[in-house]
Protein backbone atom coordinates (compact mmCIF):
# COMPACT_ATOMS: atom_id res chain seq x y z
CA UNK A 1 0.00 0.00 0.00
CA UNK A 2 1.58 2.95 -0.71
CA UNK A 3 0.91 5.95 1.75
CA UNK A 4 1.86 9.88 1.85
CA UNK A 5 4.54 10.62 3.55
CA UNK A 6 2.60 12.76 6.15
CA UNK A 7 0.01 9.79 6.32
CA UNK A 8 2.80 7.32 7.18
CA UNK A 9 4.41 9.63 9.76
CA UNK A 10 1.27 9.68 11.62
CA UNK A 11 0.54 6.48 11.44
CA UNK A 12 3.91 5.61 12.78
CA UNK A 13 3.94 8.56 15.26
CA UNK A 14 0.94 7.49 16.51
CA UNK A 15 2.15 4.24 18.78
CA UNK A 16 4.46 6.68 21.07
CA UNK A 17 1.47 7.51 22.49
CA UNK A 18 2.13 4.21 24.59
CA UNK A 19 5.25 6.86 25.71
CA UNK A 20 4.59 9.83 25.76
CA UNK A 21 1.31 9.60 27.98
CA UNK A 22 3.05 7.79 30.72
CA UNK A 23 5.72 10.06 30.58
CA UNK A 24 3.95 13.19 29.97
CA UNK A 25 1.22 12.39 33.56
CA UNK A 26 4.04 11.70 35.22
CA UNK A 27 5.64 14.95 34.66
CA UNK A 28 2.33 16.41 35.92
CA UNK A 29 2.40 14.15 38.84
CA UNK A 30 5.40 15.19 40.29
CA UNK A 31 5.15 18.82 39.12
CA UNK A 32 2.10 19.27 41.40
CA UNK A 33 3.17 17.19 43.80
CA UNK A 34 6.65 19.67 44.15
CA UNK A 35 4.43 22.11 44.71
CA UNK A 36 3.53 24.11 41.45
CA UNK A 37 0.44 25.26 39.91
CA UNK A 38 -1.25 23.38 36.58
CA UNK A 39 -0.23 26.78 34.96
CA UNK A 40 3.17 26.75 35.79
CA UNK A 41 3.33 22.78 35.09
CA UNK A 42 1.64 22.66 31.53
CA UNK A 43 4.50 25.95 30.93
CA UNK A 44 6.90 23.72 30.95
CA UNK A 45 5.51 21.01 28.65
CA UNK A 46 3.90 23.97 26.19
CA UNK A 47 6.96 26.10 25.76
CA UNK A 48 10.31 24.05 26.89
CA UNK A 49 9.19 20.41 25.54
CA UNK A 50 11.56 18.51 26.73
CA UNK A 51 10.74 15.97 29.16
CA UNK A 52 13.74 15.03 31.06
CA UNK A 53 15.16 18.63 31.20
CA UNK A 54 11.68 19.76 33.20
CA UNK A 55 12.42 16.84 35.73
CA UNK A 56 15.87 18.03 36.00
CA UNK A 57 14.64 21.65 36.53
CA UNK A 58 12.07 20.91 39.24
CA UNK A 59 14.58 18.69 41.01
CA UNK A 60 17.01 21.23 41.06
CA UNK A 61 14.21 24.28 41.73
CA UNK A 62 13.08 21.98 45.30
CA UNK A 63 16.82 21.73 46.04
CA UNK A 64 16.84 25.53 46.39
CA UNK A 65 19.63 26.20 43.64
CA UNK A 66 19.96 29.28 42.24
CA UNK A 67 17.61 30.01 39.12
CA UNK A 68 20.19 30.74 36.82
CA UNK A 69 21.95 27.31 37.94
CA UNK A 70 18.67 25.51 37.07
CA UNK A 71 18.74 26.93 33.56
CA UNK A 72 21.99 25.96 32.51
CA UNK A 73 21.98 22.34 34.37
CA UNK A 74 18.48 21.80 32.63
CA UNK A 75 19.48 23.31 29.49
CA UNK A 76 22.92 20.95 29.36
CA UNK A 77 20.42 18.12 29.29
CA UNK A 78 18.66 19.75 26.16
CA UNK A 79 22.45 20.18 24.19
CA UNK A 80 21.92 17.06 22.82
CA UNK A 81 19.03 18.65 20.63
CA UNK A 82 21.59 20.69 18.89
CA UNK A 83 23.19 17.68 18.29
CA UNK A 84 19.50 16.52 16.58
CA UNK A 85 19.24 19.94 14.56
CA UNK A 86 22.49 19.47 12.82
CA UNK A 87 21.87 15.59 11.96
CA UNK A 88 18.33 16.95 10.33
CA UNK A 89 20.58 19.48 8.05
CA UNK A 90 21.40 17.19 5.39
CA UNK A 91 17.72 16.08 5.21
CA UNK A 92 15.52 18.88 5.27
CA UNK A 93 17.89 21.88 5.57
CA UNK A 94 16.48 23.24 2.04
CA UNK A 95 13.43 23.53 2.88
CA UNK A 96 11.45 26.89 3.01
CA UNK A 97 12.71 29.38 6.83
CA UNK A 98 9.62 28.89 8.05
CA UNK A 99 9.25 25.01 7.92
CA UNK A 100 12.72 24.98 9.66
CA UNK A 101 11.98 27.79 12.26
CA UNK A 102 8.55 25.08 13.40
CA UNK A 103 10.45 21.93 12.69
CA UNK A 104 12.67 23.27 15.51
CA UNK A 105 10.02 23.97 18.45
CA UNK A 106 8.56 20.02 17.61
CA UNK A 107 11.95 18.45 17.38
CA UNK A 108 11.91 16.27 20.29
CA UNK A 109 13.50 12.44 20.51
CA UNK A 110 10.82 10.87 19.40
CA UNK A 111 10.18 12.59 16.50
CA UNK A 112 13.88 13.23 15.44
CA UNK A 113 14.20 9.33 15.91
CA UNK A 114 11.42 8.45 13.86
CA UNK A 115 12.05 11.18 10.99
CA UNK A 116 16.09 10.28 10.99
CA UNK A 117 15.32 6.07 10.90
CA UNK A 118 12.35 6.92 7.55
CA UNK A 119 14.99 9.22 6.00
CA UNK A 120 17.56 6.54 6.00
CA UNK A 121 15.48 4.36 4.91
CA UNK A 122 13.60 6.23 1.79
CA UNK A 123 16.59 7.82 -0.14
CA UNK A 124 14.07 8.69 -3.12
CA UNK A 125 12.14 11.17 -0.74
CA UNK A 126 11.98 14.91 -1.95
CA UNK A 127 12.67 17.81 0.85
CA UNK A 128 8.25 17.91 1.16
CA UNK A 129 8.16 14.33 1.61
CA UNK A 130 10.57 14.82 4.27
CA UNK A 131 8.92 17.80 5.70
CA UNK A 132 5.46 16.51 5.66
CA UNK A 133 6.71 13.39 7.65
CA UNK A 134 8.22 15.02 9.88
CA UNK A 135 4.55 17.02 10.66
CA UNK A 136 2.64 13.83 10.52
CA UNK A 137 5.01 12.43 13.55
CA UNK A 138 4.74 15.56 15.35
CA UNK A 139 0.77 15.49 14.94
CA UNK A 140 -0.15 12.71 17.76
CA UNK A 141 3.21 13.40 19.94
CA UNK A 142 3.18 16.47 20.60
CA UNK A 143 -0.63 16.93 21.64
CA UNK A 144 -0.31 13.92 23.71
CA UNK A 145 2.59 15.04 25.52
CA UNK A 146 0.70 18.43 26.22
CA UNK A 147 -2.85 16.73 27.86
CA UNK A 148 -0.83 13.76 29.55
CA UNK A 149 0.89 16.76 31.55
CA UNK A 150 -2.34 17.88 31.92
CA UNK A 151 -4.25 14.67 33.24
CA UNK A 152 -1.80 13.71 35.57
CA UNK A 153 -1.23 17.41 37.11
CA UNK A 154 -4.99 17.51 37.79
CA UNK A 155 -4.99 13.68 38.96
CA UNK A 156 -1.50 14.28 41.19
CA UNK A 157 -0.93 12.52 43.86
CA UNK A 158 -4.18 10.24 43.15
CA UNK A 159 -1.48 8.17 40.79
CA UNK A 160 -0.76 5.20 43.44
CA UNK A 161 3.22 4.54 44.10
CA UNK A 162 2.44 0.82 42.97
CA UNK A 163 2.09 2.13 39.59
CA UNK A 164 5.71 3.20 39.82
CA UNK A 165 4.92 5.62 37.09
CA UNK A 166 8.85 6.78 37.80
CA UNK A 167 10.12 4.06 35.31
CA UNK A 168 8.06 6.02 32.79
CA UNK A 169 11.12 8.23 32.20
CA UNK A 170 14.19 6.29 31.57
CA UNK A 171 11.80 3.96 29.87
CA UNK A 172 10.51 6.12 27.41
CA UNK A 173 14.37 7.07 26.04
CA UNK A 174 15.33 3.46 26.47
CA UNK A 175 13.21 1.73 24.23
CA UNK A 176 14.37 4.48 21.62
CA UNK A 177 18.10 3.05 21.95
CA UNK A 178 17.55 -0.48 20.73
CA UNK A 179 16.15 -0.16 17.15
CA UNK A 180 19.19 2.59 16.57
CA UNK A 181 21.92 -0.26 17.51
CA UNK A 182 22.43 -0.59 13.99
CA UNK A 183 25.78 -1.56 13.42
CA UNK A 184 28.72 -2.26 15.75
CA UNK A 185 30.12 1.44 15.45
CA UNK A 186 26.43 2.09 17.28
CA UNK A 187 26.65 -0.58 19.90
CA UNK A 188 30.28 1.07 20.53
CA UNK A 189 28.94 4.69 20.99
CA UNK A 190 26.03 3.68 23.60
CA UNK A 191 28.86 1.78 25.43
CA UNK A 192 30.78 4.63 25.79
CA UNK A 193 27.54 6.99 26.11
CA UNK A 194 26.87 4.17 29.32
CA UNK A 195 30.31 3.77 30.74
CA UNK A 196 30.98 7.77 30.40
CA UNK A 197 27.59 8.86 31.96
CA UNK A 198 28.18 6.41 35.21
CA UNK A 199 31.28 7.58 35.47
CA UNK A 200 31.03 11.14 34.87
CA UNK A 201 27.93 11.52 37.38
CA UNK A 202 29.89 13.48 39.81
CA UNK A 203 30.67 16.42 37.56
CA UNK A 204 28.30 19.51 38.09
CA UNK A 205 25.36 21.02 36.07
CA UNK A 206 24.94 17.34 33.90
CA UNK A 207 27.69 18.35 32.33
CA UNK A 208 29.14 14.47 32.65
CA UNK A 209 26.37 13.83 30.55
CA UNK A 210 27.34 16.23 27.51
CA UNK A 211 31.45 14.66 27.71
CA UNK A 212 29.94 11.14 28.04
CA UNK A 213 28.02 12.13 24.76
CA UNK A 214 30.82 13.23 22.91
CA UNK A 215 33.16 10.39 24.07
CA UNK A 216 30.63 8.33 22.26
CA UNK A 217 30.07 10.61 18.97
CA UNK A 218 34.11 10.17 18.46
CA UNK A 219 33.69 6.83 19.25
CA UNK A 220 30.93 5.75 16.83
CA UNK A 221 32.47 7.92 14.02
CA UNK A 222 36.08 6.47 14.45
CA UNK A 223 34.55 2.59 14.80
CA UNK A 224 33.17 3.49 11.50
CA UNK A 225 36.10 4.86 9.83
CA UNK A 226 38.09 1.67 10.83
CA UNK A 227 35.35 -0.86 9.33
CA UNK A 228 35.95 0.13 6.05
CA UNK A 229 33.42 3.56 5.27
CA UNK A 230 30.29 2.50 4.23
CA UNK A 231 28.17 5.92 2.35
CA UNK A 232 25.17 6.65 4.61
CA UNK A 233 21.98 4.63 4.47
CA UNK A 234 23.63 1.83 3.30
CA UNK A 235 24.58 0.29 6.82
CA UNK A 236 24.74 -3.26 6.96
CA UNK A 237 20.76 -4.02 8.89
CA UNK A 238 20.15 -7.00 10.76
CA UNK B 1 21.88 34.49 43.86
CA UNK B 2 18.66 33.17 45.70
CA UNK B 3 16.50 30.13 45.06
CA UNK B 4 13.31 30.33 43.57
CA UNK B 5 9.86 30.04 45.09
CA UNK B 6 8.02 27.05 44.31
CA UNK B 7 5.36 28.54 42.12
CA UNK B 8 6.44 32.19 42.63
CA UNK B 9 6.69 34.23 39.45
CA UNK B 10 10.40 33.17 39.48
CA UNK B 11 9.15 30.08 38.26
CA UNK B 12 7.94 31.15 35.02
CA UNK B 13 11.31 33.42 34.43
CA UNK B 14 12.80 29.94 34.68
CA UNK B 15 10.17 28.60 32.16
CA UNK B 16 10.43 31.61 29.71
CA UNK B 17 14.90 31.05 30.04
CA UNK B 18 14.81 27.39 29.69
CA UNK B 19 11.89 27.66 26.85
CA UNK B 20 13.58 30.13 24.82
CA UNK B 21 17.22 28.75 25.15
CA UNK B 22 16.05 25.16 24.77
CA UNK B 23 14.15 26.37 21.14
CA UNK B 24 17.63 28.27 19.92
CA UNK B 25 19.62 24.91 20.98
CA UNK B 26 17.01 22.95 18.67
CA UNK B 27 16.78 25.98 16.15
CA UNK B 28 21.08 26.77 15.59
CA UNK B 29 21.93 24.07 12.77
CA UNK B 30 18.53 23.81 11.48
CA UNK B 31 17.87 27.82 10.97
CA UNK B 32 21.24 28.95 10.11
CA UNK B 33 23.12 26.23 8.74
CA UNK B 34 20.08 25.63 6.45
CA UNK B 35 21.15 23.48 2.97
CA UNK B 36 25.15 24.77 3.04
CA UNK B 37 26.65 21.29 2.66
CA UNK B 38 28.43 19.70 6.05
CA UNK B 39 32.22 18.44 6.07
CA UNK B 40 32.19 14.45 5.80
CA UNK B 41 33.82 13.85 9.25
CA UNK B 42 31.01 16.06 10.91
CA UNK B 43 28.02 14.17 9.58
CA UNK B 44 30.07 10.82 10.57
CA UNK B 45 30.15 11.99 13.83
CA UNK B 46 26.59 13.29 13.74
CA UNK B 47 25.57 9.75 12.59
CA UNK B 48 25.82 8.32 16.49
CA UNK B 49 24.18 11.50 17.70
CA UNK B 50 21.14 9.14 18.89
CA UNK B 51 23.08 6.35 20.50
CA UNK B 52 25.48 8.98 21.52
CA UNK B 53 23.44 10.83 24.37
CA UNK B 54 20.31 8.56 25.11
CA UNK B 55 21.98 5.63 26.99
CA UNK B 56 24.06 7.82 28.71
CA UNK B 57 20.83 9.93 29.79
CA UNK B 58 18.98 7.01 31.17
CA UNK B 59 22.19 4.80 32.40
CA UNK B 60 21.92 6.73 36.07
CA UNK B 61 18.16 6.91 36.24
CA UNK B 62 18.10 3.14 36.02
CA UNK B 63 21.30 2.00 38.06
CA UNK B 64 20.60 5.00 40.80
CA UNK B 65 16.47 5.60 40.72
CA UNK B 66 15.18 8.43 42.88
CA UNK B 67 12.39 6.60 43.76
CA UNK B 68 14.28 3.92 45.80
CA UNK B 69 16.54 6.72 47.34
CA UNK B 70 18.97 5.99 44.39
CA UNK B 71 19.48 2.22 45.65
CA UNK B 72 19.91 0.15 43.00
CA UNK B 73 16.36 -1.90 42.31
CA UNK B 74 17.14 -5.39 40.55
CA UNK B 75 13.15 -5.01 38.93
CA UNK B 76 14.42 -1.98 37.53
CA UNK B 77 17.21 -3.35 35.85
CA UNK B 78 15.80 -6.59 34.79
CA UNK B 79 12.44 -4.16 33.08
CA UNK B 80 15.30 -2.01 31.90
CA UNK B 81 17.05 -5.36 30.05
CA UNK B 82 13.77 -6.38 28.52
CA UNK B 83 13.18 -2.89 26.71
CA UNK B 84 16.47 -2.95 25.38
CA UNK B 85 16.41 -6.43 23.98
CA UNK B 86 13.15 -6.60 22.74
CA UNK B 87 14.11 -3.08 21.00
CA UNK B 88 17.15 -4.49 19.68
CA UNK B 89 15.60 -7.66 18.32
CA UNK B 90 12.36 -6.40 17.08
CA UNK B 91 13.40 -2.79 15.84
CA UNK B 92 10.61 -1.52 17.27
CA UNK B 93 10.46 1.12 20.06
CA UNK B 94 6.69 1.15 20.93
CA UNK B 95 7.25 -3.22 21.50
CA UNK B 96 10.30 -2.17 23.34
CA UNK B 97 8.52 0.19 25.84
CA UNK B 98 5.50 -2.53 26.10
CA UNK B 99 7.89 -5.45 27.24
CA UNK B 100 9.94 -2.90 29.71
CA UNK B 101 6.41 -1.78 30.65
CA UNK B 102 4.77 -5.55 30.94
CA UNK B 103 8.22 -6.70 32.90
CA UNK B 104 7.97 -3.70 35.34
CA UNK B 105 4.46 -4.40 36.04
CA UNK B 106 4.88 -7.87 36.36
CA UNK B 107 7.55 -8.27 38.47
CA UNK B 108 6.70 -5.53 40.91
CA UNK B 109 3.39 -7.03 41.06
CA UNK B 110 5.14 -10.47 41.99
CA UNK B 111 6.69 -8.59 44.25
CA UNK B 112 3.98 -7.42 46.32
Amino acid sequence: MVRSPFRRGVAEGLPFLVIMVPFGALFGVLGVEAGLPIAQVMGFSVLVIAGASQFTAVQLMLDSVPAVIVVLSALAVNLRMAMYSAAMVPHIGAAPLWQRSLIAYFLVDQTYALSVSAYEDRVDWGIADKVAYFAGTALPVFPAWVGSTFVGAVLGARVPDEWALDFALPLAFLALVGPLLKTRAHVAAAFVSVVGALALVWVPWNLGLILAAILALMTGAEVERRTAARPVGTEQRT
Amino acid sequence: MSPVEIGGPGVWGIIAALGVLTYLTRFVFLGIVGDRPLPGWLLRHLRYTGVAVLPGLVAPLIVWPAATGGETDPIRLIASAAALGVGVWRKDVVQAVVAGALVMGGLSWLNG
